[in-house]
């Protein structure tokens, strides 16, 4: 059934089916969700994307309910549509940045957060430069969720979902797919996130571009829990072209300039020749492959303008699709919870 | 400083061990004016009728530990740390003598410094403290500090601590110009220009949760360093806190070559790995009452991966690792809550040292007297003969005793600690083995569970 039956008339199934299994307080990274309810989501987000297209956009699911966007690094789709999602299904959005707030005083992450708490806020989506800022939160904050909108170098659940919804609305599935993931993976927090959920989605995730900016030992097979990783499916290949072979989905990350200067990189013009996302690489991968990027994008660099603009772009679509999987989040989180 | 003993003490009944002699059996100990008259089988005539008696039947008795590396704080960090405080927590983990780390501000690099602390340790301290010199003037690493006025004052060692001695000229020159005082530079192994803003292990686990990783090559980079330029000039170096797979073999090739360098490890680098880091939930870091990103975690050198411990372990079972040191660094428990990244790092150890040192004995790896000869006799010979007095239970030597239960299983409360400091990943975790009374010159400072 649609969610928006759910939202219209007090009858939430779906999410009472998850409330037995435990409701979830906070959206941390992709890593702590099965795939049934990575699903739910999904098909929640179908429910909001209805409503997003509505000539009215103005549903009361969340009325009464308080979310702060508390962004320490700079944003703007993910904020943006933070903040258009909550205001969408009712509730009441404010925002907050590092600059301007008590952070320039020296107040701490967390004494931010227990005065948020304090506010009678029930949901905080967080942006913050170091990994892990939202566990920090999420461990000491007891009424309020945590939504991670992307820490430091971890994790981008919300985008990770947004990615996993794109590709399920155009190719049909996801199981089986042939996900090629193509840049600076290292430092990428989309690409952490979206390695965990395509891999949970039973989908194939390849990981390309210069060794030096490869996550080559997480995938490395140590411990007791060798049997257990899911990531050691996860392929990588420096090559692209050979990466792109009958590829379903090739996703390119954005390539930060400094990475020049630490010394990841000889060049941008190496990496171009070598990494960029080129319709001629694309011929390559299978006739209706989709090109995606998280965006903000360095065109001519890490994917080329012709191909971002093109028709297999679905870059704005990932765009749009945010807005709806962080509507169906935030439902997630605050329905049920009385 | 610690006043006479004003009786004599029979410790009745304990099984004694006292590695520097060789001895493991079940005996008294006689203790009169803080020296030990007898120990072993002792005579009934040989005890006085007035003497005290302290049952420790079913207990063992050992030389006090030793520990070669610890951070006091004070003066400058006293809310974190206090001579008092820690030399509190010392007792309560069966430590007789510390030696303090000279990362105070101001840092221990002149003699009032020196004499400052020694002061401090007489009027507040309940254990011996020694205090560890400056290798150069304020740490920073430009020029050697007085060295020889250091040590006249009564430093036991020299080292920069957390910052090490980067330029290896400077290194060559502190170890050329201390070695006619008989006293060991100990080096801080971490390759700055290579560990760059790593906060934990390079590894799986640090790319799963997106932390800068400090790769082994940090540490043994270093090491192999040291190692040469002590084999160069003849000098004397010790190698804190091993925490790699590849440090063990360095320090064993430098030993067959007989170079002058000694070593030591904490005991978390011996019993817990990197996986910690991820709150003990290796499938979903959010879920539940655990959390990644816990910063008690948070060390230098890092915690590292289970074949490190391994390593580790087996070096020190074999003798090439000569000691267990701990690297207590207390901090305020503010200064942990915030992000991995800045989060300061260390680990409050004194009083759970034991009680995880003796998993490596439960856990069969090496034997009760192998595990109290790296708690004491170790650690003397790496400071050098003036404390071969102080490890050991021969009759006329100096009364430090630690009394310890190795099968008494406990909790770790941070709250029951007697450190300033409640930072340990242990907070929750079981023990098993604890201190049941120490002894400084004949007199208990830490018995029946308090501080006396």
């Amino acid at each position: 059934m649609s969610l928006l039956n759910a939202i219209e008339t007090e009858a939430q199934p779906q999410i009472e089916a998850a409330a037995v299994r435990k409701r979830r307080r906070h959206v941390l990274d992709l890593d702590d969700f099965s795939q049934q309810e990575i699903l739910e989501v999904l098909e929640s987000a179908e429910g909001m994307s209805e409503v997003l297209h509505r000539d009215i956009k103005k549903v009361p699911a969340l009325r009464g309910r308080v979310v702060v966007t508390l962004f320490y690094e700079a944003s703007t789709r993910t904020r943006i549509s933070f903040e258009e999602a909550g205001k969408i299904l009712s509730a009441d959005v404010i925002n907050m940045s590092a600059s301007g707030s008590s952070t320039e005083k020296g107040e701490s992450l967390l004494n931010t957060g227990l005065t948020i708490q304090a506010m009678g806020v029930d949901i905080i989506v967080i942006r913050h430069p170091h990994s892990g800022a939202p566990y920090l939160l999420a461990q000491h904050l007891d009424r309020v969720g945590i939504i991670n909108a992307g820490d430091g170098i971890h994790a981008h659940p919300t985008q990770a979902l947004l990615d996993l919804y794109t590709v399920k609305e155009k190719l049909g599935r996801l199981e089986g797919l042939k996900i090629v993931i193509v840049g600076d993976v290292l430092h990428s927090r989309v690409a952490r996130s979206n390695i965990w959920g395509f891999v949970k989605m039973g989908a194939q995730v390849i990981l390309c571009g210069p060794s030096t900016l490869l996550p080559l030992d997480m995938l490395r097979p140590s411990g007791n829990d060798d049997q257990d990783n899911p990531l050691a499916s996860v392929q990588v290949e420096t090559n692209l072209d050979r990466a792109l072979e009958g590829a379903d989905v090739v996703m390119a990350l954005r390539l930060q300039a400094e990475r020049q200067n630490g010394g990841f990189l000889p060049s941008m013009r190496e990496y171009i020749r070598r990494w960029q996302v080129t319709e001629a690489r694309l011929s390559r991968a299978n006739p209706d492959a989709l090109v995606m990027h998280p965006g903000p994008m360095n065109e001519g660099i890490e994917i080329s303008s012709t191909l971002a603009h093109g028709g297999r772009s679905v870059i704005e679509q990932q765009v749009t699709n945010g807005v709806a999987i962080r509507m169906a989040l935030l439902y997630h989180l605050s329905a049920g919870g009385e | 400083m610690f006043g006479l003993a004003p009786d004599t003490i029979l410790i009745k009944g304990p099984r004694i061990i006292d590695p520097g002699r060789g001895v493991d059996e079940v005996g008294d100990i006689l203790i009169r004016d803080g020296v030990i008259l007898a120990s072993g089988t002792i005579s009934p005539d040989d005890i006085p009728e007035d003497c005290r008696v302290v049952e420790a039947g079913g207990l063992v008795a050992s030389p006090g530990f030793i520990d070669i590396h610890c951070h006091l704080r004070e003066p400058g960090y006293e809310y974190k740390e206090t001579i008092a405080a820690g030399t509190r927590a010392a007792a309560r983990g069966g430590f007789t003598s510390i030696c303090c780390m000279p990362n105070t501000d101001p840092p221990i690099d002149n003699s009032a410094m020196v004499e400052f602390i020694r002061q401090r340790a007489r009027d507040e301290g309940i254990v011996r403290v020694f205090p560890i010199g400056c290798v150069t003037k304020g740490r920073k690493g430009k020029e050697l500090s007085e060295m020889e006025e250091l040590a006249v004052a009564g430093v036991v060692a020299f080292s920069d601590d957390g910052d090490p001695v980067e330029d290896p000229n400077l290194m060559r020159l502190a170890l050329t110009y201390s070695s006619d005082l008989g006293l060991p530079v100990t080096n801080h192994c971490q390759d700055l220009s290579l560990s760059r803003n790593g906060v934990m292990a390079e590894g799986r686990v640090a790319t799963r949760l997106g932390l800068p990783g400090i790769p082994s090559a940090v540490e043994e980079a270093m090491m192999a360093r040291d190692i040469a330029l002590a084999e160069l000039t003849g000098g004397r170096i010790h190698l804190a806190h091993l925490s790699t797979a590849g440090s063990v073999p360095l320090v064993r090739q430098a030993r067959e070559r007989g170079i002058p360098v000694t070593a030591e490890v904490c005991p978390h680098h011996l019993t817990i790995t990197d996986e910690w880091v991820l709150g003990g939930q290796a499938t979903g870091t959010g879920t539940g009452e655990s959390f990644a990103y816990d910063t008690l975690t948070k060390v230098y050198p890092p915690l590292r991966g289970q074949q490190d411990v391994n390593a580790l372990v087996q070096g020190l079972a074999e003798g090439v690792i000569d000691c267990i040191a701990t690297d207590h660094a207390p901090h305020e428990l503010i200064s942990k809550l915030v992000t991995y990244q800045d989060a300061p790092s260390g680990i409050s150890a004194l009083e759970t040292a034991l009680g995880s040192a003796l998993q490596l004995v439960h856990g069969g790896h090496m034997s009760l007297i192998t595990l109290v000869e790296r708690m004491t006799v170790g650690p003397a010979r790496v400071l050098g003969a003036s404390f071969d007095h102080l490890s050991t239970l021969a009759p006329g030597t100096t009364a430090d005793i630690v009394i310890f239960d190795p099968d008494l299983e406990w909790v770790v409360d941070p709250n029951e600690f007697q450190s300033m400091g409640k930072n340990t990943p242990l907070q929750g975790a079981t023990l098993k083995g604890q201190v049941v009374a120490t002894m400084v010159q004949g007199r208990f400072v830490y018995q029946d569970g308090a501080v006396v």
